[in-house]
């Protein structure tokens, strides 16, 4: 049998394109000139990603070819694909930004840090257009060993590498799950492609059995990625080992593009026994909201609190995955995006509070905040009202749609236990805010204000405003980005 | 949409406008204002207070478009969430009203109760205000996803309020407040979104508007899980005995201007939650749990009554005895009576001014003598004779004498009780005889008797504070002197709400016969 080569048409993976040659162009000239500091890398960088984003916003107003995928169906071209960049490159804009500003003060500025960040980038917008299982892990695999490296990037501190290594070792083996996984629906269906496999379930005396082998191991290996429960015991310690900037990134965009590749594989390939993998789901998602809330009381460590609350928040898309329904899947994209602005702008507050690397991380060192920067102090505010679910900004609007989809599916019971972890949430979000509003300073000394974190934290802020306002704005080019078939 | 004036946004947000002003000009240079005077002070006070009267004008301006009819008035409804269709939809009828225009008339005097705050004034001013659009938009949403936004939005700024500005155990009462009404609400939501998803099934399309999702038909048992969930946020807000444990810490600790929101405007959304909400949307439910409902609410009278009788700290006292006055209005909107009804509504805005003034004139006290124990005040009439008139009228309004604003809501209440459920009536009188005792005693105890040494030269109230309590008291007198204005508009709606729960719909004529006073 001639085998006949797929046509190759690279339009459609052009941002993918566009950030790995930005990156290795970085690489090449880091290499022949090390840099100093690293700024002109930062540029270069922070250009590339900007780049792809125009391409991105092209390929959205003008859409593709009536193929809804191409590379031999390796690649889907929707804009639920599209959607997902730009989300991811904005991640990855406000990660090169607050990564200058970090290493500048750290002295780290080398460039293989922007070729990292754009590598794992490309790796997540790949993740969020993969329609394949095969690409799926490519994609995870490129995102992950980048991230590995970046969370060791601080090589001369300790608690840096060891999370680099503790992340590294959970993750292979979560690795290791997601191509059993993979394995597993290759044998149930004859194919890795997602449309294929929901083909092959559909039809009848199909094994159901291997299917949801397959689909509860590839749900774990999700799980691994995005945090959740009790797929999370790495959470904590690589976010406060790795430097700041990396956790901001690694916090808004592995969560964004690990539920872009798990809304997908369970709403196309695994939709056909999407009934039989609900309960797993909804365990899965009523256990990330209540234990990631309620661990993250006992942290007196910012970025751990954070880490908690970042599992918790995965906890609450899956809400909207597990209601399995249109409004689910466009609420958990509202979500995710809300989440990302509100998660980079809080760590942005940290770096910035921290002054020079990891220094004032401590929940004491929030004292007083606002007396020493109050325009810090609001924002931080903000962000954590935010976190919180409280009127009117976009992580209640976010609660919101999710909570509203899922009881559209019938999974009240599940939005009542989102809620009351709702409600142990807030203690500690509350908390930070009454160091910061309530208490005296420990040091009376003004923070200072700074330039690269404030266009972050600008952005993070009037996306966190303009979402739970307007959340309109968002939401109607949702309407048909949301739509899935492959 | 009517296409007129849209009085309800501007009176909403005016406040807003004033908030974010306020941060904006907060880097001006500050100068610290003469103790007790009005001059030589830095803007923000005056910006506050030209915002919050504004705000009171263009309250009034409702006021005089607003005809007695029983529907919603000057309707606004835009879209807002297309998706889900929730919308942006303010309107009034005879309940909210009063609620809005207390809220415009408490605000200015509320800011210039606090002139005397001197830390980070400006933020304290734009806490107030942006607390004043919350609670202006809570009173106006129809929409129910709108109210909750507003509901959950003023938890923010009064948290702010209470813990940077109060005082001693200043922290913990705000924490206790923000997570006590925040864990009452997190299942309204639940119970609003599963309400506006039974909407597509029963009217066709998914709907967060009130007046579309009155009349809907819901199994009984359903209804009644909704009930519960709307109810104990509402009565967390209230407060419903056994539920109140927030409330006298909150109320001790704020600053005046704080307490006076809190207990004049901001219990008053809890009742209005009920009659709007609970009463509208769950008619059936609500006769269900009509029982139980009045026996904590009689229970809270009596509760209340008994335990601000044994205070010595004077805030204490006045905020048990807003757990005993909020019952009564409780018991009145679930008797089921239209006497009740208008009674339990013209009662919200009574005890909004009472006892608003109630914590206006312990701020002049406090302020005066830095105590609030009333162990350690005395005399004080002698001194200050002034104060102690106003403090006498007040507490006579605030215990139900004939003339004064409290009686006449009292009295309706008691009398629209005692003809659907003579008992409750009964018990909850007592409260008005407890309430006597323990707010002319607490009168007794600060005014009366031996004058301490150390409060020989308490001064008597300056031009400020004549500002802001003239107009609350001669609104108490007017008020009990001629009640028909505010009955002839809240009546038309109390009617049509008390219609959906009646033991008597036809029992509209007494109401008419004591409305003259």
């Amino acid at each position: 049998v001639p085998i006949r080569p797929p046509d190759l048409v690279l339009a459609p993976i052009l941002p993918e394109l566009v950030l790995a040659g930005v990156a290795m162009l970085i690489l090449l000239v880091d290499a022949a000139r090390p840099s100093r500091g690293g700024r002109a890398m930062a540029v270069v960088a922070f250009v590339g990603v900007l780049g792809a984003a125009a391409v991105v916003l092209r390929q959205w107003h003008v859409p593709a070819a009536d193929d809804l995928t191409v590379l031999g169906g390796m690649v889907a071209v929707d804009r639920f694909a599209l959607f997902f960049r730009l989300v991811i490159l904005g991640c990855a804009a406000l990660g090169v930004l607050l990564g200058a500003h970090y290493l500048e003060r750290t002295g780290e500025g080398r460039g293989e840090y922007y070729a990292l960040l754009l590598f794992a980038t490309a790796g997540m917008t790949l993740l969020a257009s993969a329609a394949d299982l095969i690409v799926v892990f490519l994609a995870l695999e490129v995102l992950s060993l980048s991230l590995y490296v970046l969370t060791g990037f601080s090589w001369s501190r300790l608690a840096s590498q060891e999370a680099s290594l503790k992340y590294f070792l959970l993750g292979a083996f979560s690795s290791a799950f997601f191509l059993y996984g993979i394995a597993l629906a290759y044998g149930a269906a004859g194919t890795t492609s997602l449309g294929g496999i929901a083909e092959a379930l559909s039809g009848p005396g199909q094994s159901t059995a291997l299917a949801l082998a397959a689909g509860g191991l590839l749900i774990v290996g999700f799980s691994f990625k995005v945090a959740a429960v009790p797929f999370h015991m790495w959470t904590p310690d690589v976010y406060q080992g790795a430097p700041s900037p990396v956790t901001a990134f690694m916090a808004a965009g592995t969560k964004v593009a690990g539920f872009a590749a798990l809304i997908r594989v369970t709403t196309v390939a695994l939709g056909p026994v999407s009934w039989e993998l609900l309960p797993a789901l909804v365990a899965v998602s009523a256990l990330t909201m209540v234990v990631g809330s309620i661990l993250a009381i006992a942290q007196d460590d910012v970025k751990r609190m954070l880490a908690y609350s970042s599992i918790a928040h995965a906890g609450f898309v899956l809400v909207g995955v597990a209601a399995a329904n249109q409004e689910g899947v466009s609420g958990s994209m509202f979500y995710l995006v809300a989440y990302a602005a509100m998660i980079l702008g809080s760590f942005a507050v940290v770096i910035v509070v921290s002054r020079t690397g990891e220094g004032r991380t401590s929940l004491r060192s929030y004292r007083g905040l606002a007396r020493r920067n109050p325009v810090l102090g609001a924002l931080l505010a903000l962000f954590l009202l935010s976190l919180a679910g409280i009127p009117p900004t976009a992580g209640f609007i976010a609660k919101v749609l999710v909570f509203e989809a899922a009881v559209r599916a019938g999974l009240e019971g599940l939005v009542v236990v989102a809620v009351l972890a709702s409600v142990v949430a807030a203690f500690f979000y509350i908390r930070l805010i009454v160091l910061a509003y309530m208490e005296d300073p420990e040091e009376t000394e003004r923070v200072p204000a700074e330039a690269a974190p404030g266009v972050a934290l600008g952005v993070a802020a009037a996306l966190t405003l303009v979402l739970g306002i307007l959340p309109g704005l968002l939401l109607d080019p949702l309407q048909n980005a949301a739509v899935l078939r492959w | 949409v009517t296409g007129g004036f849209p009085w309800l946004t501007v009176t909403v947000f005016l406040p807003l406008v004033g908030a974010v002003a306020l941060l904006a000009a907060a880097p001006l240079p500050r100068r610290r204002p003469e103790a007790g005077g009005f001059a030589g002070e830095d803007p923000w006070r005056w910006l506050a207070l030209l915002v919050s009267i504004a705000t009171f004008v263009v309250s009034l301006g409702i006021l005089t478009e607003f005809r007695a009819e029983p529907g919603f008035q000057l309707v606004e409804d835009l879209d807002w969430i297309g998706p889900l269709n929730i919308r942006y939809v303010l309107g009034v009828d005879g309940i909210s009203l009063f609620m809005v225009l207390l809220t415009t008339f408490l605000m200015p005097l509320a800011i210039l109760a606090s002139w005397r705050v001197d830390r980070q004034v400006p933020y304290f001013m734009a806490s107030l205000l942006a607390l004043e659009t919350a609670v202006l938009g809570a009173f106006v949403a129809l929409d129910l996803l709108l109210f909750f936004v507003f509901f959950e939005g003023l938890l923010f700024p009064m948290y702010l309020v209470i813990g940077i500005w109060g005082s001693g155990r200043r922290v913990y009462a705000a924490v206790k407040f923000f997570l006590f009404t925040m864990a009452g609400s997190a299942l309204l939501l639940v119970a609003i979104l599963f309400l506006a998803f039974r909407a597509e099934s029963a009217l066709g399309q998914v709907t967060f508007d009130l007046r579309e999702l009155v009349g809907m038909d819901l199994p009984a048992a359903t209804a009644r899980w909704l009930f519960l969930a709307f109810f104990l946020a509402f009565a967390v807000k209230v407060p419903l005995f056994p539920l109140h444990t927030w409330l006298p810490d909150a109320h001790t600790e704020a600053p005046t201007a704080g307490s006076v929101i809190l207990a004049g405007v901001l219990l008053k959304i809890g009742a209005y939650g009920l009659i709007r909400f609970n009463l509208t949307l769950f008619p059936g439910a609500s006769e269900d749990f009509r029982g139980l409902v009045i026996t904590l609410a009689v229970i809270g009278i009596v509760y209340g009554a008994v335990v601000a009788l044994i205070q010595t700290d004077i805030k204490r006292l006045v905020a048990y005895s807003s757990v005993s006055h909020l019952g009564f209005v409780v018991m009145g909107i679930f008797a089921g009576t239209l006497q009740g009804m208008s009674g339990g509504v013209i009662q919200m805005v009574n005890h909004g001014l009472s006892t608003g003034a109630l914590f206006l004139l312990v701020g002049l006290l406090y302020d005066r003598t830095h105590t609030r124990d009333l162990d350690r005040l005395g005399g004080l009439a002698r001194r200050t004779p002034v104060l102690a008139g106003f403090f006498l009228v007040v507490a006579l309004s605030s215990l139900g004498l004939p003339g004064l604003n409290g009686f006449v809501g009292e009295f309706l209440i008691l009398l629209g009780t005692f003809d659907a459920s003579r008992l409750p009536a009964v018990i909850g009188a007592t409260g008005v005889i407890l309430s006597a005792i323990y707010l002319l005693w607490a009168y007794q105890r600060s005014m009366h008797g031996d004058l301490p040494s150390e409060l020989e030269s308490t001064p008597d109230l300056s031009v400020r504070e004549y500002a802001f309590m003239v107009p609350i008291v001669l609104a108490i007198v007017a008020i009990g002197v001629f009640p028909k204005p505010l009955l002839d508009r809240i009546e038309p709606a109390a009617d049509r709400h008390v219609r959906l729960i009646a033991v008597d719909p036809a029992s509209a004529d007494a109401v008419r016969a004591t409305g003259g006073g």
